[in-house]
Formats: C-alpha cells, sequence, structure tokens
C-alpha cells in the first residue's frame, strides 16, 4: 500500500510543476497582450520563408 | 498584388490606397498618391522592407492632412526622462501611443523598426492598445530622432499632456496568481478525499491521517492568500461600520477552515475543505468575469490627453519649445496651423481662424482679430499666429472645467451598494437562524450545537449570491461589448436600468460630423449660374447659404445689386441684371403669376429644401438633407414613450424646428450651451429618483458626462479620442440604444432571478445544518451544485434573452 503514499508525491510534485509553470506565464507577462501575438506568428512564418527564397 | 496597367482613372497609390490625383509619382510600375507615400516606399524598399506590402495591399498610412510636426520638445532632458518607462546607461524603454496602427502589416514594420536603425534594439506592438514599446540605444539613436523616424514613415506617435503622467493600466497579476494557485489546491484536494466521498472504508488509519494533513497542507496557501482579499474587504468594511457581502463570505471561509482543522487534528473527521478551496475558487474566477473589461479603451480621458506636452515660445528672438506645464503667464506662444492652443491668450500676431468645435460643439471657425482673446483648447486653423498667454494652463476657460467638484468625486458603484443590502440583511437573518438552532441544540448536547453552529455558518454561506452579479453583469458587458457599446464596468448596467431622462448633445453626437449633404435638383447649373449664386449666398451667414457655398465650386464673384435678405424665408439681388432669388418656395414664386410646376411641392419632412429662381423661372432646388444619424427618427421615437428626452447644443437655434419634429413637443431643448451651462443642466435636473443619462462626443461634454448618471460618449471610432465617460458607443450602434437600455433592465431581473435560486438552496442546505446532518459529502456536493447552477443560469438567461432581443 505504501506505493500510494509515493504516487501521490510523484502527483503532487508534478502538478505543483504545472502550478510552477503557469505562475511563471503570468509573471513574464504572457497574459499582457493575448491578442497580437495571434498575428505576429503569421507573419513570422512568412519572413522565414522570404529568407529561404533568398538564401536560394 | 502589382498594378498591371496605369489606367490613371483608377490609380491607387500603391502605399496607402487613395486615388492617385494623376501618375506623377512613381517608381517602376508602382504609383503614389503624393510625395510623402514614395518617400516611405523608397525607404523600406532600400532596407528590404517590402515585405510590408506583401502582407497587405496597400497597408500604408495617407499622408494627405498632415502636417510635418516639430518635435525639437523632445530633447529637453525633462520630457525625456517623463516619457521614458525604463533608462540606463545604454537603452531607453519608451511606449508609444500609436493610432494610426490598424493592420497586420503595420505591426510588422513597427516590429522590424531596427532594419532601419541600428540605434533601435527592439520593438514590440500591443494591437488593441495600438501601443508600441521600443528598446533603444540613446547614444546611437536620440528620441527625437526615434520619433521623426516613426512619422516618416507614417506612424507618428501621439504625445500629449497626459503621455507623461504615467498610469499604467496592469493586469491584475495578484488576481491570476490567486487562482492558479486555489486552482492547484482544489483540484488536489478533490483527488485526496475522493475516498471520503466514495465512503471508501479506509481501514489503515495511516493513509486517513496523511489525507487529512495534505489537505489541510493544501488548503492554507488558499486560506491565506488567495482569499485574502475577501478578509481585507471584510475588515475595512467592519472597521466603517458596514456589514457587506464580503462579511459573510469571509465568516463562511473562516468557520470551514476551523472547522476543518479542528476536525483533521483532533483526527475526528474529514473536513470540508474540498468545500473551502472550491468556494474560494469560484469566487475568484467571478471576479476575473467582472474584472475582464476593455482594457484597451480609455475611459478616463482629460483635457490632458487632448492638449500638446510642448508648445514653442518665442524668447528673445528665438523660438524654443518647452513643456506646457511650464507656461507662465506672459509667455509668447507661436501656434501654427492645426495646433492646439494650450493656454487662454491674447492674440498678438497673425490672422486667428479658431476651431473651437470641440470645446463649444459649433463647427463653424471663430476669426480673431489682434487684442481678442483667445480660449484655450481651440485649433488654429490657418497660417501662424502669435499669442500672449494670459492664464496658465490649468486655469484657463475649458481646463477650469476638470476643477469641477464633479471631477473629484469618486463614482461609487450602486450595484455594490445594492449587493452589500443583501449581505446586511443575509447575514443577519444567517446568524440569527444559527443562534435559535445551537440554542435547541444546546439543551440535548453541547458537541451537536458547536457541530450545527458551524454548519449553519458553512452552508449559509452566500457564494451562489457574490457569483451571481459578476456572472450576469459580466456577461451582459460582454453581450454589449459584442454590439459595439462598450461601458466601464459593470455598475454602468445597473445605473443604466434606472434611467429616466436621456440628454443629447447635438454635433457629433446626433449629427454625424461633415455628413451634411446637399445636392442639386433640376438641370445642371451651368458656371455662370453657379458664380451667380454663389455671389449672393456668400452676403448671407444662413447655415444654408454657408453650405451652398461651399458645395458650388465657381471662385468668380460679381457684385449684388440691391441685395436684400428676409429672415427665415430667402435671399434676392439683381446680378448683372439678372434676378436671383433663392429661398422657401413661397419666397421664390412671390412675383410669379402662373402656378408652379407640381413636382416641386414635393417635400420632405426631415430634408430642407432651398429653391432658385433666376429672372422669375424657378431653376430647381437645393435638397439639403440633415445630418442627423441613421436611426435617430427610430431612436427617439422607441425613447419617447419610456423616457423624457433633452437635447443640449452647443450651436444655435437654427436646428430647433427640425429637432422639435423628431423629440416631439414634450422634450427640453436648449441652444448655445456652455460646457459649464451643460454641467449645471444636468446637475439641476438629477435627483435620486431622476436618473439621467448623457448622450456626448466633444470635450465639451466632459462635464455633463462626469455628472450624469451615465455618460455615455458617441465615436465614430472607438480608439480615437473621446472624453472620460461610463462607456463609449460607436456611432454604428447608435440606432440601437433602446435596446441597450432594455437589455439592461433584463440584466437586472436576471440577477434577481439568481438571488432566488441561491435562497433556494440555502434553504435545502440549512434545513440539513439545522439538524445536524451536514456531513462532508453534503457539503461538497451542495456547495459547487449551486455556485455552478446559478453561474450557468445567469450566463445562459443573458445569452438566450440578449438573441431574443436581436443583440
Amino acid at each position: 500500500m505504501s506505493v500510494i503514499a509515493v504516487l501521490i508525491a510523484i502527483s503532487l510534485l508534478i502538478a505543483l510543476g504545472f502550478l510552477i509553470a503557469f505562475l511563471w506565464a503570468v509573471k513574464s507577462g504572457q497574459y499582457n497582450d493575448t491578442y497580437t501575438p495571434s498575428i505576429r506568428m503569421l507573419f513570422d512564418d512568412d519572413n522565414k520563408k522570404e529568407q529561404k527564397k533568398d538564401k536560394q | 498584388m502589382s498594378i498591371s496597367k496605369p489606367d490613371i482613372k483608377n490609380l491607387k497609390c500603391f502605399h496607402c490606397g487613395e486615388d492617385c490625383p494623376d501618375n506623377s509619382y512613381h517608381t517602376g510600375d508602382k504609383y503614389f498618391c503624393c510625395a510623402g507615400c514614395k518617400t516611405v516606399y523608397e525607404l523600406l524598399n532600400e532596407n528590404n522592407l517590402s515585405n510590408y506590402y506583401t502582407i497587405m495591399d496597400m497597408p500604408g498610412v495617407s499622408f494627405k492632412g498632415t502636417q510635418s510636426k516639430r518635435f525639437d520638445f523632445l530633447e529637453d532632458k525633462e520630457v525625456i526622462e517623463k516619457l521614458a518607462d525604463f533608462k540606463n546607461d545604454e537603452l531607453t524603454v519608451i511606449t508609444f501611443y500609436i493610432p494610426q496602427v490598424h493592420c497586420s502589416s503595420c505591426i510588422w514594420l513597427l516590429e522590424n523598426l531596427y532594419k532601419l536603425n541600428p540605434g533601435v534594439n527592439s520593438s514590440k506592438v500591443n494591437f488593441l492598445k495600438k501601443e508600441i514599446e521600443i528598446k533603444f540605444y540613446h547614444k546611437k539613436i536620440s528620441l527625437r530622432e526615434l520619433v521623426e523616424l516613426l512619422a516618416s514613415t507614417g506612424y507618428e506617435p501621439v504625445i500629449q499632456l497626459d503621455s507623461v503622467e504615467k498610469k499604467k493600466t496592469k493586469l491584475n497579476k495578484k488576481l491570476y496568481y490567486k487562482i492558479g494557485i486555489a486552482a492547484f489546491c482544489f483540484g488536489n484536494i478533490m483527488l485526496l478525499s475522493f475516498p471520503e466521498y466514495l465512503s471508501i472504508d479506509v481501514h489503515e488509519t495511516f493513509y486517513r491521517n496523511l489525507f487529512g494533513y495534505l489537505n489541510l497542507l493544501l488548503a492554507l496557501p488558499v486560506f491565506f492568500y488567495s482569499a485574502s482579499d475577501y478578509f481585507i474587504s471584510a475588515y475595512k468594511g467592519l472597521r466603517n461600520k458596514i456589514v457587506n457581502i464580503d462579511f459573510p463570505l469571509a465568516l463562511g471561509i473562516t468557520i470551514l477552515f476551523a472547522r476543518s482543522a479542528f476536525e483533521i487534528l483532533t483526527h475526528s473527521g474529514a473536513g470540508y475543505f474540498d468545500s473551502m478551496t472550491g468556494l474560494v475558487f469560484f469566487l475568484l474566477i467571478g471576479k476575473v468575469f467582472q474584472e475582464k473589461t476593455y482594457s484597451y479603451l480609455n475611459f478616463e480621458r482629460s483635457y490632458k490627453s487632448y492638449f500638446p506636452l510642448a508648445v514653442h515660445v518665442k524668447k528673445d528672438n528665438q523660438e524654443i519649445s518647452i513643456p506646457v506645464s511650464k507656461l507662465k503667464v506672459g509667455d509668447r506662444i507661436i501656434i501654427r496651423k492645426n495646433e492646439i492652443i494650450p493656454a487662454d491668450s491674447i492674440l498678438f500676431e497673425g490672422n486667428g481662424s479658431i476651431d473651437y468645435s470641440f470645446v463649444t460643439g459649433e463647427s463653424k471657425p471663430v476669426q480673431k482679430v489682434l487684442g481678442e482673446l483667445v480660449y484655450a483648447g481651440g485649433r488654429q486653423l490657418n497660417g501662424i499666429v502669435e499669442l500672449e498667454v494670459v492664464k496658465e494652463v490649468s486655469q484657463s476657460y475649458l481646463t477650469q472645467l476638470w476643477n469641477n467638484d464633479t471631477f473629484l468625486k469618486k463614482s461609487e458603484s450602486g450595484f455594490e451598494n445594492f449587493t452589500n443590502k443583501v449581505g446586511k440583511y443575509f447575514t443577519l437573518t444567517v446568524l440569527l437562524i444559527a443562534a435559535i438552532s445551537t440554542g435547541y441544540w444546546m439543551h440535548q448536547s453541547s458537541a451537536i450545537a458547536l457541530n450545527v453552529l458551524t454548519a449553519v455558518l458553512i452552508v449559509a454561506c452566500p457564494c451562489a449570491l457574490a457569483l451571481s452579479i459578476p456572472f450576469t453583469l459580466g456577461n451582459s458587458m460582454r453581450i454589449f461589448g459584442r454590439n459595439k457599446f462598450y461601458l466601464k464596468n459593470i455598475s454602468v448596467i445597473e445605473n443604466l436600468s434606472k434611467i429616466k431622462t436621456i440628454v443629447f448633445d447635438k454635433t457629433g453626437t446626433i449629427t454625424e460630423t461633415g455628413k451634411a449633404s446637399i445636392k442639386f435638383v433640376g438641370p445642371e447649373l451651368n458656371p455662370f449660374q453657379q458664380e451667380m449664386i454663389k455671389s449672393l449666398v456668400r452676403n448671407s451667414t444662413h447655415p444654408f447659404s454657408i453650405s451652398i457655398y461651399e458645395f458650388l465650386k465657381a471662385n468668380k464673384f460679381y457684385e449684388v445689386e440691391d441685395l436684400e435678405e428676409y429672415s427665415g424665408r430667402g435671399i434676392s439681388g439683381f446680378i448683372l441684371g439678372n434676378l436671383v432669388k433663392i429661398g422657401s418656395l413661397n419666397f421664390v414664386m412671390e412675383d410669379f403669376s402662373e402656378e408652379p410646376d407640381s413636382q416641386h411641392y414635393e417635400t420632405d419632412e426631415f430634408n430642407s429644401q432651398v429653391y432658385l429662381s433666376i429672372n422669375s423661372q424657378i431653376v430647381g432646388y437645393f435638397n439639403i438633407s440633415n445630418s442627423y444619424r441613421d436611426g435617430f427618427e427610430k431612436v427617439t421615437n422607441l425613447l419617447n414613450e419610456k423616457y423624457k428626452l433633452a437635447v443640449l447644443s452647443g450651436d444655435n437655434e437654427n436646428e430647433r424646428e427640425n429637432l422639435e419634429k423628431y423629440l416631439g413637443a414634450n422634450s427640453q431643448l436648449f441652444f448655445e450651451q456652455s460646457p459649464a451651462n451643460k454641467l449645471n443642466f444636468i446637475k439641476r435636473i438629477k435627483t435620486s429618483e431622476n436618473k439621467v443619462l448623457m448622450l456626448g462626443d466633444g470635450l465639451n461634454d466632459a462635464g455633463a458626462l462626469a455628472q450624469s448618471d451615465v455618460g455615455i460618449a458617441v465615436t465614430e471610432n472607438i480608439s480615437y479620442f473621446s472624453p472620460a465617460c461610463d462607456a463609449i458607443l460607436d456611432a454604428e450602434s447608435f440606432g440601437r440604444i433602446s435596446s441597450f437600455l432594455n437589455f439592461s433592465k433584463i440584466s437586472v431581473k436576471i440577477i434577481f432571478a439568481s438571488f432566488i435560486i441561491s435562497f433556494l438552496y440555502n434553504i435545502v442546505g440549512l434545513s440539513f445544518a439545522i439538524e445536524g446532518m451536514l456531513s462532508p459529502i453534503v457539503a461538497a456536493i451542495l456547495m459547487p451544485l449551486s455556485s455552478i447552477s446559478v453561474v450557468s443560469f445567469a450566463t445562459l438567461a443573458t445569452n438566450f434573452l440578449a438573441r431574443r432581443k436581436g443583440l
């Protein structure tokens, strides 16, 4: 039965990891602007293609 | 996209998409409307930034109508210091507001600024706020050069008086931390409570104790950190001798925590930590729902958002630029075309043609001659003027409005009061029930009595009650937002539902700026006729005459003989022997013998016809349509049934008749109202029973908007400047005002309905508690169930009813 204690400890640690990840995300400002990145992501791609073309 | 054939008629500027007047500006096969656009294209092309044009077609900002401004005030150390967010030896971080940002190309170009100038380290755009944060090496590029670089690409940042007063609306990060922690603890506690829920007989006390202690450990951060706001608020309330809604919440949470900790530490039970953490989690979610507002809109603008940061002062025959705040009485200031006069001053040199439209609402420019007093807030329209300051900026006529007490009051939220009132009676009732039931059990066993006392307080925790308001109103606010009606916070909805009187500003609010359309009905006028008409009407100051004057293109004038103007009827005169009459049909026909064509009788109630006769022959008429917003007629018809209507206008009385047609005889119409008049009018009619809604647009309405119970700023462009207000209404949705008012009433009804639901739950819960039968499993089911059902009822009901009302 003591395996349950180990499992609980592991599950708590994993959950704690996610909590820390969330807190870090808030702290680093990922929730400050939730709109612009959705556009930015689109043309970042474009840009790389352009560069590849240039190299070719 | 590239333009294949230069078809001159349909030539669109490759940069900004405007029509090109001719094909004189071009590079290769790309045509531009002006030199400005061409320069930007060349600049971007040289720096391999032509990608700008592939992300979006014609993304540029038109240079038409913009003047090259001077940014020499940005060399002032103090100004730089104030504008910068952060500065060290090498790097400066600064945030600008750039209203021109409108598409993804804009973001792309602005974030590639470093390619244009190596002095820029990086830049980051916030699209919704239209802000750009730039990190730059101030040794390589000065702030002034940076702003000039932005301006040269068409993205000139707005730097106004309030740019230096940084009041950053930061995301409430603490709330998110609290939710994260509450969610983590709540989830794990539920998991560890499963053996209890399923009544699995845990033989080994080791596990029972381990789970208990783990639960206690996990509950600590929720109790001490996540829930701390409720304790603070309840304490603050008690200190002010108010029992607010947070008091029963704090009491419930405390009792839950204390009893659970006691049970676990004495090994007498499993505790209610799952209920406690779940409750805190739901409450915090409600808070987010309520606080998630339009952070990119600004509801707090004062004159400082309109006034420039710096002004040019003439000293010892030299022109230097100083911050407006340092302007002193007696300074000579130089104002160029399209610049705003920052302080009351006397015209010293030059011709003043000043547009006061956002001070008074009057759209016609005012001519000023030497020695005349010019009020702050006007915009110089032509040429350069030199003025001597007679009052400091904060003491000027317009800015004094902001010294009025109205702007000092902290808008207290009516609904908070309402919930708090409910909270008060609720708390008293619960305490009474707790006392009676404890007293009853006391006879039998003091242990059970204590059990019942805590159980009653736990169950009665008005969690569902506290959730119904944020979720109902938060959702309603979102529904309004979807319909382009943006509220500052949720308490505006409750105020809206109580409105009795609606006051409109005229210019810009119920009329559309620059829309007054005019057309000539009849055979096309030849140039000579046009010249004659123009020569005649320029002698009159009637708004119709001015409209006709501006409508006709001729620029040759003749002398008018025997000029006569009959007020309210028309104007007549002889030009080169021709009798020209312009005015009402009767006036024009006066000297006719024959009956005129019946087609000319066609009149339209809301448009005005100005007839024209030359040598006693009707030539045709000018149809001048009023510039009221689409749907104004419908709006007033609907509102007239339920509300008192009034119009406050800064303009003259010319429109009185027209407005009476719209608003009906019972409405109040006031003209030539100064900003202070408007404020006082609102103050006068505002009593506790008579809640006033004010709709305005300009700075001249700012006082009235602040004074009213709900002030709505009507604007053509929500990211454009609008005065401080409770809500911003996109002009597009002007026709839906009555639906919005109706829906605010519905929202309040939904809140009452959810109150009833949560009371029902409380009755069920209390009946368990009084009998001393509240087990953790009952609490664990009942409490989240009541929260969830209230939340889903509130959200679904608002969505459903909004759809039925067509919102």
